[in-house]
């Protein structure tokens, strides 16, 4: 039985990964799964200098979800190249580093840090909801995706996957222009901009007044736009949004994902990310599939 | 080690309205376990997805058992209030730093409504050590909870918003009436209350370790969400963001900013 999957030359043990700031940089996980088990770690997003994100609150729950305004907080590329990337050393995983700016020099500049590292993949976060400036705006209007693209894969060293966000009029023209501007791959669904209001204070329930909604409560949404996505490139396509168990991890990869990410799922438990590995496997022997990549975009 | 795992509850009992105190049986967590640390309990409600962060009031590491005491507070703590002893319900723990005492010096619990649970078993494990111990409660009204238990402790100062019992005022107004100006002040409580307490254990030059709370997603430390301002760049967030699950909930009333 082969759980391998290969996103832009780079050959995952199996297709399960996680999404960006779901998991830290991996060490706080560990204490729970194995991450030898996985097939990438994703990083919290880094940016060349630290940034210090939101105020609080940053989370609130929501029916099925939760929205969250964390607004990127990381300690900056280069503790995170010492101490973060350092520890992932000690496991048999690949590495996608997801990275943030707020213009292309800065984008360039942490790209260019992580070239000589243990990096594998890097994910180019132009899609948080969650920063006023930079982000999203790169995120949401195609000739800007594909120019930021493009500059920082004139300096990468690894695969250069965009993140997609889903706050567009079309997933299809976004993926086609970072394609045209070079990526080696595609992942979405980032979340989606939400609010929510305490009415007994007659407050926002977040800091930030809006956040990004994630959860199962978004999934299939994202299956949808996967599904686009995958048909309008021929680039791989990384698929997450609300997957929380192996079958959820199936249902992206017949929509046309070569891998996915689970994301809040690991709030909610621990052990998602292993447990869906698990049953991965399950699946595959019920339904006498031999190769995973068999039922990647088999749902016509 | 922190895991999640099923445990099962033993007792549910209302203290006043709208304040439960239930018994819960673990594999392991409650022999792991010491004041001023918290658990995160799931909901079986699905559509609920976060576990809700509570802090122990007692641990019985002997028969490997927790007690919380919590509040009402929205739909999630409302469906825990209807859990019944035998009930198998999902935690993950114990998580956060907890309380350190010193025995060395007087030891000063403060604190106010819901904070009050986990004083419970710091007032123990203070005792046990042979601390001089003084209790400051702040409760709403004379609607009180966990006070007769607290005075087997050691000496139990009151204060109430409306004056029904004890001193009319904050827990900082009747630390003033009493002239509590000595020892280290180990706290929880809403945030204006730790903030003030704060502001008391500077003017009067006592050290203080204040329990936080904010909302939390992941509880272990990962997700970023449940920060506080530091006084000083800390070693792993490198922006004077401290996590409140990880780093605390306790910390020195000197580390932190409001």
């Amino acid at each position: 039985m082969n759980t391998s999957v290969k996103i832009a030359g780079v050959t995952l043990k199996n297709p399960i990964m996680v999404a960006s700031g779901t998991f830290g940089s991996g060490a706080e996980y560990s204490e729970f799964v194995d991450l030898n088990r996985l097939g990438a770690v994703v990083t919290k997003g880094v940016a060349n200098v630290p940034w210090p994100g939101n105020p609080t609150p940053r989370i609130t729950e929501v029916y099925g979800g939760m929205l969250n305004a964390i607004g990127l907080q990381n300690p900056g590329i280069d503790v995170f190249i010492q101490r973060d990337l350092e520890n992932l050393k000690n496991y048999e995983t690949k590495v996608m580093v997801n990275v943030c700016g707020h213009s292309i020099p800065e984008y360039v500049e942490v790209v260019e840090r992580l070239a000589d590292t243990n990096a594998d993949l890097l994910e180019i976060n132009i899609s948080c909801p969650n920063v006023t400036k930079g982000g999203i705006t790169f995120g949401t209007v195609p000739s800007v995706a594909e120019e930021v693209t493009r500059e920082v894969k004139k300096v990468a060293k690894q695969p250069v996957i965009m993140k997609l966000s889903p706050n567009v009029t079309s997933i299809a023209e976004m993926a086609k222009a970072v394609e045209a501007g070079g990526a080696d791959g595609v992942s979405l669904i980032n979340t989606l901009t939400g609010m929510q209001i305490d009415i007994d204070r007659r407050k926002f329930a977040l800091a930030n007044k809006t956040g990004g909604m994630s959860g199962p409560a978004v999934k299939p949404i994202a299956v949808r736009m996967v599904y686009e996505a995958a048909h309008a490139v021929k680039i791989p396509v990384i698929g997450m949004g609300g997957i929380s168990t192996g079958r959820d991890a199936i249902e992206f990869m017949m929509a046309g994902a070569t891998a996915v990410s689970i994301g809040t799922a690991n709030f909610i438990n621990p052990y998602a990310t292993v447990e869906a590995v698990e049953e991965i496997e399950v699946f595959m022997k019920e339904h006498g599939i031999e190769d995973i990549n068999e039922i990647i975009g088999c749902v016509e | 080690m922190k895991k999640k795992q099923m445990a099962t509850v033993i007792s549910q009992e209302k203290l006043i309205d709208g304040v439960y105190s239930m018994w819960i049986k673990t594999d392991g967590i409650a022999r792991e376990a010491h004041a001023g640390q918290f658990i995160s309990i799931y909901t079986k409600d699905k559509s609920r997805l976060l576990p809700r962060p509570i802090s122990l009031c007692q641990i019985d590491k002997k028969e490997d058992r927790l007690r919380i005491v919590y509040r009402v507070a929205g739909a999630g703590t409302k469906e825990f209030s209807n859990y019944q002893a035998g009930e198998s319900i999902a935690i993950l723990g114990p998580l956060g730093n907890g309380y350190t005492i010193d025995p060395s010096k007087p030891v000063v619990l403060v604190a106010g409504g819901i904070g009050v649970p986990p004083i419970v078993e710091a007032a123990k494990t203070a005792k046990e050590c042979g601390a001089k111990i003084t209790i400051v409660l702040g409760y709403r009204d004379q609607n009180t909870f966990l006070l007769e238990e607290l005075k087997e402790y050691g000496k139990v100062v009151v204060a109430t918003d409306d004056g029904s019992l004890g001193v009319h005022g904050t827990v900082i107004d009747a630390m003033e009436e009493n002239k509590i100006q000595e020892g280290v002040i180990y706290a929880c409580g809403p945030t204006p209350m730790l903030k003030g307490l704060q502001a008391y254990a500077e003017k009067y030059r006592m050290e203080s370790y204040l329990s936080l709370e904010e909302r939390m997603a992941c509880g272990i430390g990962a997700c970023l969400a449940c920060v506080v301002n530091s006084t000083e760049v800390d070693h792993h967030s490198y922006v004077k963001n401290k996590r409140i699950c990880t780093d605390g909930p306790v910390f020195s009333g000197r580390e932190i900013e409001f």
